[in-house]
């Protein structure tokens, strides 16, 4: 008896390093996979990004495979600032930002209408989700279709409203128009905000998940007790529903923002950038110097992900901050 | 014990070594899937096989993008011994990067000097030849020959006739040209074209070449008589919104009546239901007398980089591809020019009028965004379509350019 009890005692005043301290340890040991993965994929690539901004390199290697980078220093970054795409790209990025922002009321209210109890509710709520769950190549695809001036919803109705059918010298039909038809794709004032609105419509149907979602969760009895006491239409949408759903409006605002400063697919399918560069946002101009057909400099390429990492960078420790301090509050 | 086991691993890796070379693999990546091209390129091979029954030919084809962007890698990591690829500044990435090796051997042994010399100057970079070409095709004026026709209109020779023609069209509410510019490189067509005709191919590769500025007298010329044609002859609307391919269906309703392009569109416009008594061919007209003729004539080529296993055999293949017989064969099957001078052309009436054209020229351009480096092509070309589309604009664009210029060189 004694004999067994001797190592026993032993091992509870001598206890192991890793088990003493198993209970910090083992959330690392979970995590230590997807940190390894987050490394190699996504921290690492940044740190090579910011280095070879400061290089002028063309992408090749020489046929011993040696790098033919020639370090410039902050070169790029000053030849960013006399660039004049880079300054419309940065204000194509503004625009996005600021107008991506409808997304959030136009969901709201759309969550509202829909959060009702009529016959074959699911089947109206799943087709304005709809455009969220298609692929945004789709989308652009649909939209510059719809823009096309010759076949296009807006190319019909306007030879519908403003021009006359008539027949060609080899008396094919064609249509000869007293204002030509707006071509709003290839403008260099309305592109950018023919693209956003074609981006909104699957943003706004995502905006509307999040509340729909959200308003699940407003408390009834608040929402009575504000009856009784005469709230109605407006405040009653302002001082209650809206306070109770600011998670949901969060979560919301930072989805699109995000989602403004990552706009690249819809640019890449309906413009390409164009017409002359005028649709360009950052993170598609940084594709079209550095990995496009026409772009192979890689250096500038990375000194324009720099600074679009900076601004996302700036929006995105702001929500974590935002997170950190409602984590506090709520504790 | 170990030094001999060292020197058995040894012997058996030389063993291997030497059957490899016996059975003397020749690599070759080529850069186009289409059905006619790829036929083309694999009957050549495949006559090059019976031709040399110890060499075992391995083909890898990629499609034209996906090359574009493999190249990149594969000339370093996992060099083929022969790789298709274009000349002028297309090549110069490489060429500078030491990737590809030069073959002045193979041209000097098989007299390509004289038998290829219109493209020489574009297969040479730093005084030595980089290349064999194997096909080439025409650009010009593609019109409605109907149109024409009931018009009573010519093939107009110079300018002025040119914009005679035109305001014959628009009098009888035809458009004069069809462009798509969506994708900007028809634009540059245009463009190639007013500069090769108001300056001649001197000034075309100085400009490409960034020894001159776009604010250069001799540019703003061509701009001026760019403006002049956009102005008394004009474009489709709307042509910033679409691609070449789109462009066609206002020239085969009737709507426009020609179409400055490369040969590669003659299927489009037969696809569109055109039939070859509808559509003929024209020489973009002279501007300027005294300028000699030179046409745009972008080719297609082989390269061996620097790193192929094989080279000698490689040298072989280059030689064989600029044969005037492998070059009459696979042109007729892709429908594109020898340019061999001494092969021979289908009767196809395009190719007939393509060949006497290039035959007749004292310089070949390769195309504005071959000629020009990546960033200043894609600068220039966004240049051309806001051209296009606001022709007021042309001094604020020139001034840009030159910025663009000063950067780029």
């Amino acid at each position: 008896m004694t004999h067994a009890v001797l190592p026993e005692t032993e091992t509870r005043s001598e206890p192991g390093w890793l088990r003493r301290n198993k209970l910090a340890i083992a959330p690392w040991i979970f995590l230590i996979p997807a940190l390894i993965f987050f490394a190699i994929y996504v921290v690492i690539p940044i740190f090579e990004s910011l280095w070879l901004s400061l290089y002028q390199w063309n992408g090749l290697y020489d046929a011993e495979g040696n790098s033919t980078a020639v370090w410039v220093g902050f070169q790029n970054y000053v030849k960013l600032w006399d660039d004049p795409n880079f300054w419309t790209s940065l204000r194509n990025n503004i625009a996005w930002l600021v107008l991506y922002m409808l997304a959030v009321p136009l969901g709201l209210f759309i969550a509202l209408f829909l959060n009702q109890t009529v016959t074959g509710m699911r089947f109206y709520k799943s087709m304005f989700f709809f455009p969220f769950v298609i692929s945004q190549v789709v989308v652009g695809l649909i939209f510059g279709w719809f823009y096309n001036p010759d076949f296009g919803v807006v190319g019909t109705v306007w030879k519908a409203m403003f021009c006359e059918e008539t027949t060609n010298i080899l008396g094919n039909t064609t249509f000869i128009c007293e204002r030509p038809v707006p071509d709003i794709l290839s403008s260099e004032q309305w592109a950018t905000y023919g693209i956003i609105a074609a981006g909104l419509w699957p943003q706004i149907a995502y905006c509307m998940i999040l509340y729909l979602t959200g308003l699940n969760n407003v408390a009834a009895d608040q929402i009575e007790a504000a009856r009784l006491d005469g709230a109605k239409g407006w405040k009653m949408l302002w001082y209650v529903v809206v306070p109770q759903l600011k998670p949901a409006t969060f979560i919301a605002v930072v989805v699109t923002v995000i989602g403004a400063l990552r706009s690249f697919d819809m640019i890449a399918i309906m413009t390409q950038g164009g017409p002359f560069g005028s649709t360009n946002v950052l993170s598609h101009y940084m594709f079209e110097v550095a990995i496009s057909e026409y772009g192979e400099r890689y250096g500038y390429g990375s000194s324009v992900a720099t600074v679009l990492f900076g601004i996302m960078l700036f929006f995105i420790s702001y929500f974590l901050w935002r997170m950190y301090q409602d984590e506090k509050g709520g504790r | 014990m170990f030094l001999n086991l060292k020197t058995a691993v040894a012997a058996i890796a030389l063993s291997a070594v030497a059957g490899t070379a016996f059975a003397r693999d020749l690599v070759i990546n080529f850069d186009d899937l289409n059905p006619g091209p790829k036929k083309g390129f694999e009957d050549a091979v495949e006559k090059f096989k019976a031709e040399n029954p110890d060499i075992n030919v391995i083909v890898n084809i990629n499609d034209r993008e996906a090359h574009k962007t493999a190249i990149r890698n594969f000339l370093t990591a996992d060099a083929p011994d022969v790789t298709s690829w274009y000349p002028g500044n297309r090549m110069a990435p490489f060429v500078d990067a030491g990737l590809f090796q030069p073959v002045d051997d193979v041209w000097e042994e098989n007299g390509f000097s004289e038998d290829l010399s219109a493209i020489k100057a574009t297969m040479s970079r730093d005084g030595k030849i980089w290349g064999v070409p194997y096909s080439y095709y025409q650009w010009g004026i593609y019109y409605r020959k109907d149109i024409f026709g009931l018009l009573e209109l010519e093939e107009p020779q110079t300018w002025d006739e040119l914009l005679a023609a035109c305001g014959k069209m628009k009098e009888n509410g035809v458009t004069p040209f069809t462009i798509g510019t969506k994708f900007l490189w028809t634009a540059a067509g245009v463009f190639d074209y007013i500069n090769l005709r108001t300056n001649g191919y001197d000034v075309h590769n100085a400009l490409t070449a960034g020894e001159i500025k776009y604010t250069d007298p001799r540019i703003v010329a061509t701009f001026d008589n760019w403006e002049q044609l956009i102005n008394e002859c004009g474009f489709v609307d709307n042509h910033a919104s679409m691609s070449w391919q789109d462009a066609i269906a206002p020239f085969a309703n009737g709507d426009a009546a020609m179409y400055v392009m490369g040969n590669f569109s003659v299927d489009g416009y037969k696809n569109a239901g055109l039939t070859e008594d509808q559509i003929d061919f024209m020489p973009f007209p002279t501007i300027s007398a005294d300028v000699p003729p030179a046409e745009e004539a972008p080719a297609d080529a082989f390269f061996i980089p620097t790193n192929a296993k094989n080279v000698e055999d490689a040298k072989k293949f280059l030689a064989f591809v600029a044969r005037p017989d492998v070059q009459t064969d696979w042109n007729k099957t892709i429908g594109q020019l020898p340019i061999n001078s001494k092969a021979d052309i289908s009767d196809d009436k395009f190719i007939q009028e393509g060949f006497a054209l290039l035959n007749a020229a004292t310089g070949l351009a390769q195309f504005y965004d071959r000629d020009a480096p990546a960033a200043m092509a894609k600068a220039g070309m966004e240049g051309f379509q806001e051209f296009m589309l606001d022709p007021s604009k042309k001094d604020a664009i020139l001034q840009r350019l030159d910025e663009v210029q000063a950067e780029v060189y």
